[in-house]
């Protein structure tokens, strides 16, 4: 059957669909785009869920609050839901969806402010996983300078009681239950700024995910470091040591390769949040972090005052492996070629939050 | 009945809705409740929790400052309104 590959970009002002030939990924011709999606509402994080063919979008409208989006239609038509999303009247309001994950039939929404939310319908109607918000240290949670909000939720690719959630500035939490109760696992992982430097939780995750092949490894970029964990987070390994900086929102990992993940560094959260010296570069290992390069060609190599976030590097399925960033100021970039090389794929797009792949038939 | 009359950017979220909608309720809360029967979601999108709107949603009984609780004349007109509020700066983290 043929397929059509879909980069899906979520922005400050709705999402948009890239969509073209696999096989013309690195070429500039044949690509179309569709948006805004969503009616234009901040979207943190859009994706596809291959078992449901569903797309779901998570945002949150300064008006009309927290939903999570649903095509099943590729983007034709969509509903929207936050019934049940809620702490109670006697608790916060929402504020946004900042993470969509399908975990088997489960949806799961990390939230703003801080906390997790699973489906059993497909995002019609949610309900609250308390043990996460019931967590000892829940008094003590501050927001970073984007919100308090859950930005990372995964699962064990066999054991779905077995997830991991990252919350900014508070850190990482897993639960071996699926969901009931939660642990706190940052230790090792800096806080600058503090008198302790290594608290129990207060550290700012800015992405997590797993090692491919290897669910108890994780890597993390932080908001004061890069960060691996060979024992499912409950203790964590800097790897600062060859990159131009500590401070940087996405990592995304190698499909196949546990030693190899990617990263975008940033300046610094207090000089401009921009790539170091205006050069754009994705920073890659490929020995856990021992060690660390620099991918540039292709990518402005001056002038370049621009960031990533968190949800805004991807890459694809395909072989050699694509991958795929948004900046903070609307261009979108791709690499054919698992980074060696890259070109400008998208300009001019709203400020990017999300970008993820699919492939879909045609 | 009140006459009640919608944002467009609360109607394109709801197929079918539409801008100037006739409904019944005592009160602003009832008559969201009832155009949430019309259209499933439509409170969540108006209101935060039980007993109050969201932060920026305004809300006119003919003409006057309104909130959940405030009663509806029986020919009143209801105006749902977005704040000013859109536009401002979104932080990184």
């Amino acid at each position: 059957m043929t397929e059509r590959l879909a980069i899906l970009i979520g922005t400050r002002k709705g999402a948009f669909i890239l969509t073209g030939d696999p096989g013309a990924r690195a070429a500039d011709e044949g690509w179309q785009l569709r948006g805004p999606l969503c009616e234009g509402w901040p979207i943190n994080h859009f994706r596809y869920d291959p078992a449901s063919r569903a797309l779901l979008a998570g945002g949150g409208s300064p008006w009309y609050g927290a939903a999570v989006w649903r095509s099943d239609d590729l983007g034709t038509t969509w509903t929207h839901s936050s019934q049940g999303m809620t702490y109670g009247d006697d608790g916060p309001a929402m504020r946004s969806v900042w993470h969509v994950e399908p975990v088997g039939d489960v949806l799961y929404a990390g939230v703003e402010p801080a906390g997790l939310f699973k489906s059993s319908d497909g995002g019609a109607t949610w309900e609250h996983v308390e043990g996460l918000t019931n967590h000892p240290s829940r008094p003590s949670w501050q927001p970073g300078n984007g919100g308090l909000i859950c930005n990372t939720v995964f699962a064990h690719p066999s054991d779905p009681n077995r997830m991991w959630v990252a919350i900014s500035a508070v850190g990482c939490f897993a639960t071996e239950d699926g969901g009931a109760t939660w642990e706190a696992r940052n230790q090792g992982v800096r806080v600058d700024g503090l008198p302790d430097p290594y608290p129990e939780t207060g550290q700012c995750v800015h992405k997590m995910v797993a090692a491919a092949g290897q669910p108890d490894r994780l890597y993390q970029q932080n908001h004061c470091g890069t960060y691996r964990s060979d024992d499912a987070g409950r203790s964590w390994i800097c790897l600062d040591e060859g990159l131009p900086s500590t401070f940087g929102f996405p990592i995304v990992a190698h499909p196949t390769d546990p030693d190899t993940v990617f990263t975008i560094p940033l300046n610094g959260d207090d000089r401009g949040r921009y790539v170091p010296e205006a050069k754009l570069a994705v920073w890659r290992t490929t020995d856990q972090g021992s060690h660390w390069s620099p991918l540039r060609q292709g990518l402005p190599s001056s002038d370049a005052f621009v960031g990533v976030l968190r949800e805004s590097m991807a890459r694809d399925d395909l072989r050699p492996f694509g991958l795929y960033f948004g900046t903070s100021t609307g261009q979108l970039f791709a690499s054919a070629d698992e980074g060696s090389s890259w070109r400008r794929m998208a300009d001019l797009l709203p400020p990017i939050t999300s970008v993820e792949t699919a492939l879909l038939d045609a | 009945m009140a006459t009640v009359v919608l944002p467009r950017s609360l109607v394109v979220l709801f197929p079918g809705a539409e801008r100037r909608v006739e409904a019944d309720g005592e009160t602003v809360g009832e008559l969201i409740d009832s155009l949430d029967l019309r259209w499933p979601g439509v409170r969540d999108r108006l209101c935060q929790r039980s007993d109050a709107l969201r932060e920026y949603i305004n809300v006119y009984v003919d003409g006057r400052p309104a909130d959940l609780a405030t009663p509806v004349g029986l020919v009143g007109t209801v105006h749902i309104l977005p704040a000013v509020a859109g536009g401002q700066a979104q932080p990184e983290d």
